[in-house]
């Protein structure tokens, strides 16, 4: 396989492969928090700060797992360091910058251990990224995640308004949505490539 | 109903329906929609699941004396990833096939919030045995939510039910169940019949006690 470039990669994470629509992954803050646009907004802000991290963690934990010759504690590795590293990290951002702390501060236990979060280390590990490959990646997938929630987020606040049969309301209806959003993102297939 | 005696066979039947874990209480999504494309992987990941969820629950509840309750969430995620690796590799020597058809989404069970749900909400509270009956109830429902929107998926997708052809040549499949939007229509189509039935249920339990209430007046 020859390297792809840096461009292919984050297309691919964020709209040939997107994360939420295509490999279902963190599918659900997607239904729970896209009901509002703002709370949408905010939401991707904190997983694209929490996706580098997890990232550049797994990066690391990988370098260290295949020195010792441990693949089998990749899995509680993995998911020990990641949400441990992201604790640590809200604390110092609670510390040094408040007002981020503010903005993504509750959503970030939420979304530690987090399929989408999980996946994303998992995936850069098959795919045998570089390290700007692995960073390249998770931006690309943060995008991927940030357009389906907004899109989403968008959709739903008009659905509020419609008159749906009443079985159709809440779940049934989003994932319906869902599923037309799937159908077009199905069109940015072979973009990548 | 705190003090009431505990009925193992209650505790898995509930898990069936009323608390379903994909239909009702809408957990463990993530995987129930990406690998239901064909029954075959979706029995494969719900039976995954169910044994990771009846060992964690086993565990949480053995060993609940002795987790400290500030540490307890990373306690459990240990005990469930320890589970789930060993089943990761117990499914890669069983078939490599179908460990690469479920591919990522097997490591993925770490995350999946019912199993950490079950057992901080319910096996760091009860018996052991309950606890498995809890687990086995979950995972049963869980898979059965799976098999049943792998089914239409397939039958829709590909015109096979696990693996074995249903229709005459001349049968147009629809391609669209087995592509990544078939998970939200086919999850959608079935949330809307769980919907219509416990509505239905709602009314007529409306009536019956309508009912009784004139009877005593």
């Amino acid at each position: 396989m020859n390297e792809p470039g840096y461009w292919s990669i984050f297309l691919n994470a964020a709209l040939v492969n997107n994360f939420v629509l295509a490999y279902f992954l963190g599918i659900c803050p997607f239904f729970g928090v896209s009901a509002k646009l703002e709370t949408a907004v905010r939401m991707s802000g904190a997983v694209t700060f929490v996706m580098l991290v997890a990232s550049t963690c797994a990066f690391g934990i990988n370098l260290i797992l295949e020195a010792i010759n441990a693949p089998y504690l990749r899995i509680i590795s993995y998911i020990l360091v990641i949400s441990s590293a992201v604790q640590l990290v809200e604390m110092l951002l609670r510390k040094l910058s408040p007002p981020t702390f503010k903005a993504l501060g509750i959503f970030l236990p939420l979304i530690t251990t987090n399929c989408a979060i999980f996946g994303l280390a998992l995936f850069q590990t098959n795919k045998g990224y570089g390290f700007t490959q692995a960073i390249v990646y998770a931006l690309g997938a943060a995008a991927g995640f940030a357009l389906a929630l907004v899109l989403m987020a968008g959709v739903r606040e008009k659905l509020d308004l419609a008159d749906v049969p009443s079985i159709f309301k809440g779940t049934a209806a989003a994932l319906v949505v869902a599923g037309i959003l799937s159908m077009g993102f199905m069109g940015f297939a072979g973009l990548g490539r | 109903m705190a003090k009431k005696q505990v009925n193992p066979t209650d505790e898995f039947i509930k898990g069936l329906w009323r608390d379903n874990p994909v239909f009702i209480q809408m957990l463990g999504l993530c995987p129930a929609l990406a690998v239901s494309n064909t029954a075959i992987n979706a029995l494969a990941m719900g039976a995954a699941t169910t044994f990771v969820l009846v060992m964690a629950g086993l565990s949480v509840s053995l060993l609940k004396n002795f987790i400290p309750r500030e540490a307890r969430i990373v306690s459990y995620i240990c005990i469930i990833a320890t589970f789930v690796t060993c089943v990761d590799y117990a499914i890669m020597a069983i078939s490599i096939e179908l460990h690469r058809a479920l591919g990522a989404f097997i490591a993925l069970i770490v995350v999946n919030c019912l199993i950490l749900g079950r057992s901080e909400a319910f096996a760091s509270k009860n018996k052991p045995h309950i606890a498995v009956m809890d687990g086995l109830g979950m995972g049963v429902g869980f898979t059965v939510a799976l098999l049943f929107i792998g089914v239409v998926r397939e039958v829709l997708g590909s015109g096979t039910l696990f693996g074995v052809d249903l229709f005459a040549d001349g049968f147009q499949t629809w391609t669209v169940m087995v592509l990544p939007s078939g998970g939200f229509f086919a999850m959608a189509i079935w949330l809307l019949v769980v919907n219509w039935i416990r509505q239905r249920q709602e009314k007529a339990d409306k009536q019956t006690s309508e009912q009784t209430g004139e009877a005593a007046s």
